[in-house]
């Protein structure tokens, strides 16, 4: 006759990931290197804007792009023609970067050598927010043609992040986006965010994101130096 | 969609503590989530009975319990749980929430025989 026995665990399901996403961390911190990951969904813009970020800021930061894709290596060459150091992550059909990947691929360079990390998560309005990866800060992408109800369809995603871009307001004028009922959205699920509107098309806005980012590098530089 | 991201870190959490209990078979595992972490569970029963083959946990029955979420408004103090279209308080309007449960993600519990 075989003993039966109820074991408790009380345990979060990412526990794992969320190990080795501040391993991560940690090793980010050691090399002095600001990090952010960048979430959206497909089309949001998430590739244009870090070409932009990059026009910016390479003159003066070593910048490594680090890029998750279902398959293709087009975005990271995207970067790299940009002036990053750019590494591509293949997830292999999965919908999401994880711990273990970036692990990986931090593994790939001697971190010491650049002063900006970015991380351009797989297009998806889900699964990112699930999986810390151990970057310094979380940025989302939204944008105004995919309507003004995303937070409200999509909470776990708003949920975590640190800043909201929301690209493509040059459409405004064509697209039906009531920006209040986004930005209520948003302050049920993240209060505090900063939100930065700006059209990666036309440029406007696109220095508030720099100044933010900046602002953010400059921070990190001062508190871990 | 990452369900089996999710599934392959549940038979981990799993099969770790079965182990460590010397078990020979699990036979129920108790998982907890919130409505606001987005897992389907008919996915991760599909994956679940394709990865725990070959493991001690192959017949073991996930028992989901369902967290719906729960926002309190902090104007009119109302309790509601958000319908879909929009998360603002429905009798107020009102954008100042409290989110009091649906991130739940976690496993409870596991029955095993030895």
């Amino acid at each position: 006759m075989s003993e039966q026995q109820k074991i408790t665990i009380v345990q979060n399901i990412l526990n794992a990931n969320d190990g080795l996403a501040q391993q991560n961390r940690d090793q980010l911190l050691k090399a002095r290197l600001f990090s952010i990951n960048m979430m959206a969904s497909p089309g949001a813009g998430k590739t244009t804007l870090i070409e932009k970020t990059l026009q910016a800021f390479t003159p003066d930061h070593r910048v490594l792009v680090i890029d998750g894709d279902i398959a293709t290596t087009l975005d990271a060459d995207r970067a790299a023609k940009a002036g990053a150091s750019a590494i591509q992550i293949n997830t292999g059909g999965d919908c999401h970067l994880d711990a273990i990947m970036l692990h990986r691929a931090l593994s790939q360079v001697d971190l010491f050598n650049y002063d900006l990390l970015i991380v351009e998560n797989v297009g998806n309005l889900v699964c990112p927010a699930s999986f810390e990866l151990g970057t310094e800060r979380k940025v989302l992408i939204a944008s105004v043609p995919e309507g003004d109800d995303k937070p409200h369809k999509y909470p776990g995603m708003y949920r975590g992040v640190d800043v909201v871009v929301l690209n493509k307001t040059d459409l405004l004028p064509y697209v039906d986006f009531n920006f209040e009922f986004f930005s209520k959205g948003l302050q049920v699920l993240n209060p505090n965010v900063q939100v930065i509107p700006l059209s990666c098309r036309t440029g406007e806005g696109l220095k508030d994101w720099f100044e933010w980012l900046g602002n953010e590098l400059d921070e990190f530089r001062k508190n871990h130096c | 969609m990452h369900e089996l991201s999710v599934t392959q870190s549940i038979l981990d959490i799993v099969l770790q503590h079965a182990n460590q209990a010397h078990a020979s078979k699990v036979t129920n595992i108790y998982l907890v989530i919130g409505d606001l972490s987005t897992i389907v569970d008919d996915s991760v029963q599909f994956y679940w009975d394709i990865i725990s083959k070959d493991t001690i946990a192959v017949d073991a029955k996930l028992q989901f319990r369902r967290i719906h979420t729960q926002f309190e408004c902090l104007d009119c103090y109302k309790q509601y749980q958000p319908d879909g279209d929009s998360i603002l308080c429905p009798h107020c309007g009102s954008a100042h929430i409290k989110v009091l449960s649906g991130e739940e993600f976690y496993l409870e519990a596991i029955d095993i025989e030895k």
